[in-house]
């Protein structure tokens, strides 16, 4: 059975050409992500497995770098580094910052 | 399994008082004037960030040096890779034997992954993809362009290629055939593309501006300038 990111060969839409430039967020996390994998924190294989374990829904409806950072959470969480209840407080934390209301 | 879910309400209008980190904003690398963050996953893509500065695993300072570093790498380093193989055939010679190797003498570094140097000739032209996620020569070429990481290209050049470069205004004679290299975490693809016509005894400084990104992922042929 194919996983979400199995896509060569399938039938699809036209290719958006344009231009679309990275946003300061996506290079952050672009950024996090090599720093993580310096410090040997994070192998890309690792990066892999988790970005292809989200699942279709989330693989499909997540932009490229959301799922980057879903798999790093993921990959923090399994190495240690962090752990998910310090992350969901840090989540409520920026959010309340940024005037979103919690989920 | 992660429970939190994207598809809560977000105030789309609301004028957020949202944080960049705007001290470790690189110059050239201003957050766009548009930038929202609204995303379950985009904030907590900056509480991974300040997490990770909280506990000193990394620094302000790294997380700016790494955007800097990325930002260095661009399709301009790529063509002077290609510039130089057209004008000194021994260069190119190494190139095509080793790119993870040849590359070096650019100053540059393959991180532990192999590049692999496609040429094309009047008989074959060369396309990269990767269908299976992005892997691209990002120490050569810089980050991929977003056409390069999203479905329809990675899913359909495989499969109907001339129909894909044709989308990218790109066509080639029949008689030429089309090989689709699909990268991998370990290895990845640069196209060499064929010096144009009537460009002959240009510096290879002068070439460099014939030489497009994507000409080097192969969607593209070097300008005849």
């Amino acid at each position: 059975m194919r996983g979400p990111h199995d896509i060569g060969g399938l039938e699809a839409g036209p290719v958006d050409t344009g231009a679309h430039p990275m946003t300061f967020w996506e290079k952050q996390i672009d950024a996090l992500n090599q720093l993580m994998a310096q410090k040997g924190f994070r192998k890309t294989d690792e990066n892999r497995r988790y970005i292809e374990q989200l699942g279709d829904d989330a693989y499909n409806t997540l932009s490229y770098y959301e799922r980057w950072t879903a798999s790093l959470s993921r990959v923090l969480i399994e190495k240690g580094v962090l752990t998910q209840d310090e992350i969901d407080a840090k989540v409520a934390e920026v959010r309340a910052r940024l005037g979103q209301d919690a989920a | 399994m992660q429970e939190h879910t994207h598809d809560h309400d977000h105030d789309h209008g609301h004028d957020h008082d949202h944080d960049h980190g705007a001290d470790e904003t690189a110059p050239h690398a201003p957050p766009q004037p548009d930038e929202k963050i609204h995303s379950y996953y985009q904030v907590l893509g900056l509480a991974l960030k300040e997490l990770l500065v909280e506990k000193g695993v990394i620094t302000p300072d790294e997380i700016r040096k790494a955007i800097e570093f990325r930002d260095s790498i661009t399709p301009a380093t790529g063509a002077k890779i290609v510039a130089r193989a057209w004008t000194d055939p021994a260069y190119k010679a190494r190139l095509l034997a080793d790119g993870s190797e040849a590359i070096r003498e650019f100053g540059l570094d393959m991180g532990g992954t192999h590049l692999v140097v496609v040429e094309n000739t009047p008989q074959t032209h060369n396309v990269i993809v990767c269908t299976l996620c992005s892997c691209y020569p990002r120490n050569v070429l810089g980050l991929p362009p977003s056409w390069y990481k999203q479905r329809e290209y990675r899913a359909r050049v495989v499969r109907e290629p001339r129909a894909v470069l044709a989308e990218f205004g790109t066509q080639l004679p029949g008689n030429v055939e089309v090989r689709v290299h699909d990268s991998t975490a370990d290895m990845r693809y640069l196209v060499l593309p064929m010096q144009p016509k009537g460009t002959e005894g240009k510096s290879a400084e002068q070439l460099e501006a014939l030489i497009s990104r994507d000409s080097m992922i192969g969607v593209a042929l070097p300008s005849a300038g």
